[in-house]
């Protein structure tokens, strides 16, 4: 029969490799369909790595993809921490996205160096009241988050079409719902000249660094740590249980709309209704390929972002549907649970004649 | 027409038995995973993986009722990916479903895209007929509401029958509610654990998939992507709203139905003074309220979420 016993403490080789062999799998897994579409198995990884690597250009649009990915990383990483099941990242990258084009597009009249601070506190605040919501209707009411935020994701998309064909439609957008123009001081600046990659590439690996010292630094950091550990035990060690959740609601649901405010003012520069291919969903893959490290969510994110970008220039080049990458994507989730598993457990086969 | 006309009226109710069927599917399902202890976020890619399995095999030639056995077996093999990962591995139960549910979405449209790929609109299949019973279909009211269903709405309330009979008043449904309670129990009866979590996940999946399916070959008769649309995270509020009881989860979910059914004919009446999207969030904000509502009251089985491992107490 197998024996299963939990390690003692997972070796520092397992915490890094198992995510590094499970996204590997999951690449590897990925010649399955592709041998289902009847593509080239070799060509169509050549071509994958040709679209990442290929030239300076392809390399920044794998790190202005990443960029949503690792502030919605972020925020799945903070929330699960805590065993808060912040699934409405998706939601809050909208509301992010809403209120920068809100106050952005004209209200303020102001140099960058005020405009800019003043549209990522405003997006951060929006995102984070979409998640004080929720965590609100848990502590007060005991409402499960997992199915209110699931839910207000719909809400929040069908609201912005409403505001994309009211408020904030752009009398200029020759009928599409989409919003005004962020203004030029209001755009976050290029980092490279002639690519898209942008500040907000920036701001979230400074979002990073700053998660991962208050996480494993700060007596915050310890009493979230310690609610996700056993939330019944901190309750008895006189941690403030609810004061702490709501504020890793907050933080995570800030660091989803900073998502939304990235990708508005510093990539599309407005606003519609397809800002985002599902990166609030991603970035619970992002945050678990991490380990629910913060330092680990960059380097997760900047791999998915690699599958997506790869995927979607090999599924151009080779006629292979663009769903390949959503499918790597979910693959990837799937291995590094069942790797978490290897990697703190001790699993061996005991004879049952000699046990 | 006033509201109360609407309410009232036979087509009115007919549409909310329409709506209300894959639900009365997804929440039975989700029902019996969780009285055995497992939460399956997988439920919304397993109605798209049903949606789309069932309608190509019907598309294929399989038949209506081997198109729903595809949809079946599709969405069983799912659960059984949840139930290794969360039983035996005893993994979060959140994060498989989740991941459950991006691996049935994206390989049901990379399955859908790859096997079709240069269609400009979706093709379609015959799909389930109303039902024409004679006498019965041409009553007053409840001919149009009930019994010009098609044969899935009618598979859907059997559903709601057998879950109950199962899970009341068989020794297997007892099995299945005490090991979403306590498991210790049932082990030291010499009862598998496993075996009954495992059971239930695969049974209940399969359910689910069979909501997929009604929306592909019944509701339509085609397959469109994002066409799950939410339904499946509407059942998840729906078990804790049903406080997991089979026959309040036909309540509920026709409930919503009518809900549903009553905001379209709503919006045709006042289309003009409030924009259509207020009404098309009204299903998603209710369910919420409805959550909030029962949730103190809400009696979880108690072993919901937990992890057991033989051998450990």
């Amino acid at each position: 029969m197998i024996r299963i016993e939990p390690r003692e403490a997972p070796s520092r080789t397992l915490t890094i490799g198992v995510p590094v062999a499970s996204a590997l799998i999951a690449l590897m897994l990925a010649a399955i369909p592709l041998a289902f579409a009847g593509a080239n198995i070799l060509e169509a990884y050549g071509q994958m790595a040709k679209g990442i690597f290929g030239s300076v250009f392809a390399f920044t649009e794998m790190l202005t993809r990443a960029t949503p990915l690792i502030f919605t990383g972020l925020a799945a990483t903070l929330a699960f921490r805590a065993k808060l099941w912040n699934i409405g990242a998706e939601g809050q990258f909208y509301l992010g996205a809403m209120a920068a084009v809100t106050v952005g597009t004209g209200m303020i009249d102001a140099p960058s160096y005020i405009l800019i601070p003043i549209i990522l506190f405003t997006g951060a605040a929006a995102g984070a009241a979409g998640m004080a919501g929720p965590a609100y209707l848990k502590t007060r009411f005991g409402a499960d988050e997992v199915v209110t935020t699931l839910l207000l994701n719909f809400i929040i998309l069908i609201f912005m079409q409403m505001m994309l064909e009211g408020p904030l439609k752009d009398p200029m957008g020759m009928g599409w719902p989409q919003s005004e123009p962020i203004v030029d001081n209001g755009m976050l600046p290029q980092l490279l000249p002639r690519m898209r990659v942008h500040f907000g590439l920036i701001i979230a690996l400074i979002a990073a660094v700053v998660a991962q010292i208050m996480l494993s630094k700060s007596v915050w950091g310890f009493k979230l740590r310690a609610i996700g550990e056993n939330a019944a035990a901190a309750l008895h060690a006189g941690i403030g249980v609810k004061r702490t959740l709501m504020g890793a609601a907050i933080i995570s649901g800030a660091m989803a709309g900073l998502a939304g405010v990235s990708e508005v003012a510093g990539l599309k520069g407005y606003l519609t209704a397809d800002l985002s291919p599902g990166f609030g969903y991603t970035g619970i893959v992002v945050a678990m390929l991490a380990g629910l490290s913060p330092i680990g969510v960059v380097l997760s994110a900047i791999f998915i972002s690699s599958v997506f970008v790869g995927a979607d220039s090999m599924s151009r080049a080779m006629g292979v549907s663009s769903y390949l990458a959503d499918l790597v994507v979910a693959m990837s989730l799937i291995s590094v649970l069942v790797g978490g598993f290897i990697a703190r457990y001790r699993i061996s086969w005991i004879n049952k004649g000699v046990a | 027409m006033d509201i109360l006309q609407i309410l009232i009226s036979d087509s009115f109710w007919a549409a909310a038995f329409r709506i209300a069927t894959p639900l009365i599917f997804g929440v039975l399902g989700a029902l019996i995973c969780e009285k055995a202890g497992v939460l399956n976020l997988g439920i919304e890619g397993i109605f798209a993986a049903g949606a789309m399995a069932g309608w190509m095999a019907v598309w294929l030639g399989a038949g209506l009722w081997g198109g729903l056995l595809v949809a079946a077996l599709t969405g069983g093999a799912f659960g059984l990916l949840h139930a290794i990962l969360t039983v035996p591995l005893g993994l979060s139960q959140h994060v498989s479903g989740l991941g459950i549910t991006m691996l049935a979405t994206s390989l049901s449209y990379f399955t859908y895209r790859t096997t079709l790929p240069n269609v400009s609109s979706p093709p379609r299949i015959v799909p389930f007929q109303p039902l024409d019973i004679p006498v019965l279909s041409d009553l007053p009211f409840v001919g149009l509401v009930l019994f010009q269903q098609t044969a899935m709405t009618w598979l859907a309330f059997f559903m709601v029958a057998l879950v109950w009979w199962v899970l009341n008043r068989t020794p297997l449904g007892m099995a299945i509610r005490a090991v979403g309670d306590n498991p210790d129990a049932v082990d030291a009866q010499g009862l598998s654990v496993y075996g009954l979590r495992i059971g239930a996940i695969v049974a209940g999946s399969a359910l689910m998939a069979l909501g997929g399916a009604f929306l592909t070959m019944s509701a339509f008769d085609a397959f469109f992507f994002g066409m799950v649309n939410g339904r499946g995270w509407i059942c998840i509020a729906l078990v804790i709203f049903a406080s997991w009881r089979p026959g309040k989860a036909l309540l509920g979910a026709v409930l919503f139905g009518a809900f549903d059914a009553f905001q379209v004919r709503l919006q045709t009446e006042v289309g003009a003074l409030v924009p259509s999207q207020v009404f098309l969030m009204a299903p998603y904000v209710m369910s919420i309220i409805a959550l909030v509502i029962v949730a103190r009251r809400a009696e979880y089985p108690r072993a919901l979420l937990t992890p057991w491992f033989k051998g450990q107490r």
